[in-house]
């Protein structure tokens, strides 16, 4: 499983109901179902990814993300995922709060732009970054829409979301006491977990 | 001809007739005494009688799913792309099930049928059947048959209806639920175009009020047009172009011609037949009047015309999907506008809004309708995955069991 899935599995609580928004092969709600027994429902496009899916038994459905999510209601699910994938979305905020509409809570990670190696490699090369981790060009990328960790935490206090936790960790997924420190500086993958409630 | 049978076919197969003599009361409250049901039946059925797979037919398809009845059929059965040993409903792990609807014409109790009180053609006194009552009597066949329960349901358009049904009235005896290119309930025009079909039957002066059997004719103009009208619905545009339009190296120009291929290569300025499309028309309209029944073909869109599983809540399908116990898929194909992928969406919404355990495939293809049928490598493959799954399920369950 990848590293920054290990940490967000903590918080999701054993039989609720999972949406994982962008779900991939499957294999974070494949792990949450038989270790946790949660009742899940991944949403894909990439057609590799979903036919992992249905071989994993995970209910995948084929939807497009920036179509909305009109067709789910609300409160419906206990927590909504959506792992790497706020940066590709045409309109992440009004997903953010489409996850909050649908589920209890929400938990979201994306690559912190305001990380270092961003900074130092746009300062010095006047380039956009790219990286192993983000591998594309700027014009073929589908990160439409990088952010800072400061960044997430302006929208989620403009839009009242009470951030429950945020922790950043390195491309490793090792976190560090440094890290807590500055995470818009030393952070690579941001994960927050959120809630509308008070 | 298949001359050599094909390594992945199921190979000569039999159909098996099933009789009856339990009365079955239908929706309209009429009471069906007694009634056959001709079967086909493909793979093995395992010691826990645990593999059970049930494929149900839509608007004019019958039992004959796969394989052939003879070395001489010039084709197999209906769907024979995906039924067979190594086929995405695979005969090495399943025990398949097709079945001849209520009312049909191909060998179960129909129209086309001797009523045993009178002794003559049932004809247009054979009652008109629903979705609910098809479903009822598969499952008298599923009991005749010795299954508990089946691992999967199968169907597409109005077999996927069924299926629906089946997930509906009786959630405790299927495991999965695989719906392709269905809709909730048919829309006005889908009626529409199922209303100029049954018109075009009943105004041919051989119809004879439905008795046309007693009269040793058919009404074959009839048939003909409803073929044609239905056999529209079920292509795309895209279909048709392709179908009907050379390649444009053929046609020493870039473009296509919209499927304009002329019949014999110039025009007759008359009203014999010009273009290809005409002429295929025609010939599908003839060749399913000769073999299709058209009281058969009423009773068959009627049946589409009054499913509708949520009038019994209040028009609520969410409602209706509340005691499922099944898993669904639901599958749906681009270019179809007969039953379009937002259709299958309703139900997938649905399904959702009940908190029921569904996927759902939107297939970029080019068929319409028709795809549901045909070997499309996305479709045909995540069908097969899935079904791998269900297989797995029942293994690992019958694991647990011991």
């Amino acid at each position: 499983m990848r590293p920054d899935l290990e940490i967000i599995q903590q918080w999701i609580a054993p039989h609720s109901r999972v949406l994982d928004l962008g779900c991939g092969d499957g294999s974070l709600l494949h792990f949450l179902k038989t270790s946790k027994r949660v009742r899940g429902t991944g949403l894909e496009i990439d057609r590799e990814n979903i036919d992992r899916c249905l071989e994993n038994g995970v209910n995948v459905i084929e939807q497009n993300l920036d179509k909305g999510l009109t067709n789910f209601l609300s409160n419906s699910f206990d927590t909504v995922l959506l792992t790497q994938t706020l940066q590709a979305l045409h309109s992440p905020d009004s997903l953010v709060e489409e996850m909050l509409r649908i589920g209890k809570n929400g938990i979201i990670t994306f690559p912190n732009f305001g990380n270092w190696k961003s900074r130092l490699y746009l300062s010095s090369r006047g380039r956009m970054p790219v990286s192993k981790f983000i591998p594309h060009q700027w014009y073929n990328t589908p990160n439409i829409h990088f952010c800072t960790v400061k960044d997430f935490d302006a929208l989620c206090a403009e839009k009242n979301i009470r951030v429950l936790t945020r922790t950043v960790v390195d491309s490793q997924h090792q976190g560090s006491w440094y890290m807590k420190a500055w995470p818009n500086f030393l952070g690579e993958i941001a994960i927050y977990h959120i809630t509308n409630d008070d | 001809m298949p001359n050599t049978i094909p390594t992945d076919s199921v190979g000569l197969v039999t159909p098996q007739a099933h009789h009856f003599d339990e009365p079955l009361t239908l929706r309209s409250g009429k009471v069906l005494a007694e009634y056959d049901l001709v079967v086909e039946t493909y793979g093995e059925l395992n010691a826990e009688k645990s593999n059970a797979l049930l494929v149900c037919h839509a608007l004019s398809s019958d039992h004959h799913a796969a394989g052939y009845h003879t070395l001489e059929d010039d084709k197999p059965g209906w769907w024979d792309a995906c039924i067979g040993p190594g086929k995405a409903i695979d005969t090495n792990l399943f025990f398949v099930v097709s079945l001849n609807n209520l009312g049909g014409c191909a060998g179960s109790t129909g129209p086309a049928s001797i009523n045993p009180e009178t002794d003559k053609y049932y004809g247009p006194d054979f009652p008109v059947v629903t979705v609910r009552d098809w479903v009822k009597s598969q499952v008298r066949l599923m009991d005749r048959l010795g299954i508990q329960k089946f691992a999967a349901i199968i169907g597409g358009s109005l077999g996927g209806m069924q299926v629906l049904r089946w997930a509906i009235s009786f959630p405790e005896r299927l495991r999965h639920a695989v719906v392709i290119a269905a809709a909730p309930k048919l829309s006005a025009q889908n009626i529409a175009f199922n209303e100029v079909a049954r018109h075009s039957i009943i105004s041919d002066s051989n119809f004879h009020n439905g008795h046309y059997l007693e009269h040793n004719t058919y009404p074959k103009q009839g048939l003909m047009l409803a073929r044609m009208i239905g056999h529209i619905t079920y292509l795309s545009d895209s279909a048709m172009r392709a179908k009907f339009g050379k390649a444009p190296t053929e046609l020493g120009t870039d473009g296509d011609n919209f499927g304009r291929d002329l019949r014999t290569g110039k025009l007759s300025f008359g009203l014999s037949v010009d273009f290809q499309v005409e002429s295929y028309l025609h010939y599908q309209g003839e060749r399913f009047s000769e073999k299709f029944d058209a009281n058969t073909y009423l009773l068959m869109t009627k049946a589409l015309d009054y499913f509708d599983p949520s009038v019994d809540f209040e028009g609520d399908l969410a409602k209706a999907f509340e005691k499922a116990e099944c898993k669904f898929l639901l599958i749906s194909f681009s270019t179809d506008w007969r039953f379009p992928p937002e259709r299958s969406q309703e139900i997938v919404n649905d399904l959702l809004k009940a908190g029921k355990e569904v996927s759902y495939l939107d297939i970029e293809a080019d068929q319409g309708h028709d795809a549901f049928l045909l070997p499309i490598p996305r479709y045909v493959n995540a069908l097969s995955i899935y079904l791998k799954r269900v297989h797995g399920e029942l293994s690992s369950a019958a694991g647990a069991r011991e």
